[in-house]
């Protein structure tokens, strides 16, 4: 049995023979074209020059990750500001002399917080609608980020409301008691007298609690918030998912975070010792 | 917001009311829950009278000065401070503690703030007077109680003395008919003790009317009209003071001078 049996009538003449060793090499090019076919297609699939290294890529992604960042600045300042005007709020009502006030404040005080931060964030976001209407039909859109920014005010108001507690318990009576013999009300009272002599010893446990929030904003990355942590892992996602993108990438938001906290943390350090000191 | 007591017809008033004594007290009783300190006190102040009350410590003296302008509220009996009954709950207690200035111990100037600041302060919030008005008079005042050059510095750089003058000040800048000073001399140094004996003895000699709750025997000898000796928050003998130190005739008021003399 010759290899070419498919050649199946060699009696029709030499005419069907050529024919015949054409069928033959036609097979052959099949194959061939397959095999090509097979290592185009692997070439494809393979980058056409080298890999760029875990360190360019992160390069490549910088701005990006930077611009989250900048969203994760906005975040702790505008949360800060809500948490600082909210809290004195509550901790003003938490000294009233008025039992309907002060009880109800201190038990929200208390309930922000003694909450994890992780779930004050899940209820805040899933509470808060997508958007609110407003009087004349307008309707004001509620981004997650801006979410996220109240909840995480929200642990930072409690603890702001217990620091104006404190300060101003810490007050000597005598303070008090002067400010009455002179004749001020209660209210202008803590406006003139009790209230600017806690300013100074609030200021560093309210710089530390916001070093805290900042710090904490990466959790909105849960929610898809386009801040710095979620900017990274989305640029890691499209440089191909490698491991060895995450040890830089993950060391360049520690890096960040640091840069930025870092200084606070001294400089509240160094306000402490200057308000024990004075 | 003007008060009608403040105008200055209304402090003509209040001068012209003759007979009365300006601070007037009737069988007043004050508990600190259970614990009864002052247990019928009654006693007469007339107007530029310098009062003294001495006593040993824990006599309800000092509790006895703060209700005079109501910062402790008392159970029962009368106060009466220029004809304002101090015990009656509808009272305006503002306008009565403008009338009546307080000096403590502990001086509590408020630290945040300079000395003419800590003069100018109540005036400029509590009255709301005009600003060049009330920094004319604090200057003065100031100047009164001999710290002109520290019109800018903080308590916290003053001595004590100096601190307790400025506390002086400070009341006196609320133009009061009445200035109530407990114990202002006894956590001062020796030293600074004089120069703020000084001040309130040029004060008394104004004509101001002073209740003083004082340790300072010789001072209370030398100033005091007259002098009130209390014992378990009641008032044993009182009396002008030459009469008082020399010729006393309850058996715990010589027990306690010959402890102190």
């Amino acid at each position: 049995m010759t290899p070419l049996a498919f050649r199946l009538d060699p009696t029709l003449g030499a005419g069907w023979r050529l024919s015949g060793l054409l069928d033959w090499r036609h097979g052959l090019a099949l194959v061939l074209a397959f095999a090509a076919s097979l290592a185009v297609a692997l070439a494809q699939s393979a980058p056409p020059v080298p890999r760029p290294s875990a360190l360019a890529t992160l390069v490549i992604w910088l701005p990006f990750i930077i611009r989250g960042f900048l969203l994760n600045l906005a975040m702790s300042l505008l949360a800060m500001i809500l948490a600082t005007v909210l809290g004195i709020g509550l901790g003003l009502m938490q000294i009233s002399p008025l039992a309907p006030i002060r009880l109800p404040a201190r038990f929200v005080t208390r309930l922000l917080r003694n909450s994890p931060w992780l779930v004050i964030l899940f209820v805040v976001m899933y509470v808060l609608p997508v958007e609110v209407r407003l009087g004349g039909g307008a309707r004001v859109p509620l981004p997650d980020w801006l979410k996220a920014t109240f909840a995480f005010a929200l642990p930072v108001m409690g603890n702001i409301s217990e620091i104006l507690r404190g300060a101003v318990n810490s007050i000597p009576s005598g303070q008090w008691d002067s400010a009455e013999g002179l004749a001020f009300t209660r209210l202008q009272t803590l406006r003139w007298i009790i209230l600017p002599q806690c300013v100074r010893r609030a200021i560093p446990p309210w710089m530390n609690w916001y070093a805290l929030l900042t710090l904490s904003t990466p959790m909105a990355s849960i929610f898809s918030v386009h801040e710095a942590v979620s900017n990274a892992q989305a640029g890691m996602e499209a440089a191909g998912a490698r491991p060895d993108l995450l040890l830089p990438f993950y060391l360049f938001l520690l890096v960040l975070f640091f840069a930025y906290i870092y200084p606070i943390a001294v400089w509240t350090r160094s306000l402490e010792r200057k308000y024990a000191v004075a | 917001m003007p008060w009608p007591d403040e105008t200055a017809a209304g402090r003509a008033n209040s001068l012209d009311r003759g007979d009365e004594p300006i601070v007037l007290l009737r069988d007043v009783h004050k508990s600190f829950g259970a614990l009864e300190v002052i247990k019928g006190i009654s006693l007469d102040v007339w107007r530029s009278e310098v009062v003294c009350i001495i006593g040993p410590s824990g006599s309800g003296k000092s509790t006895l000065i703060r209700c005079i302008n109501g910062l402790s509220p008392i159970q029962r009996g009368s106060i009466k401070v220029a004809g304002r009954e101090v015990n009656d709950p509808k009272l305006d207690k503002l306008a009565l503690r403008r009338n009546v200035g307080i000096v403590f111990q502990q001086y509590n100037l408020f630290p945040h703030k300079t000395a003419i600041e800590n003069v100018m302060m109540a005036p400029l919030k509590v009255l709301r007077e005009p600003r060049a008005e009330v920094e004319k008079r604090a200057r003065a005042l100031i100047a009164k109680v001999k710290l002109t050059g520290k019109e800018d510095s903080y308590p916290g750089q003053l001595s004590g003395g100096q601190q307790q003058r400025v506390a002086i000040a400070r009341s006196l800048a609320m133009r009061p008919e009445v200035m109530l000073f407990d114990e202002v001399t006894a956590a001062l140094d020796p030293e600074t003790v004089k120069e703020v004996l000084l001040t309130i003895k040029e004060l008394a000699a104004d004509g101001m009317t002073c209740i003083l709750v004082t340790h300072e025997m010789g001072f209370a000898r030398e100033v005091a009209d007259r002098i009130y000796f209390t014992e378990g928050g009641v008032i044993v003998e009182s009396g002008p003071p030459a009469e008082f130190f020399s010729n006393a005739k309850d058996p715990r008021t010589r027990q306690f001078l010959s402890q102190v003399l």
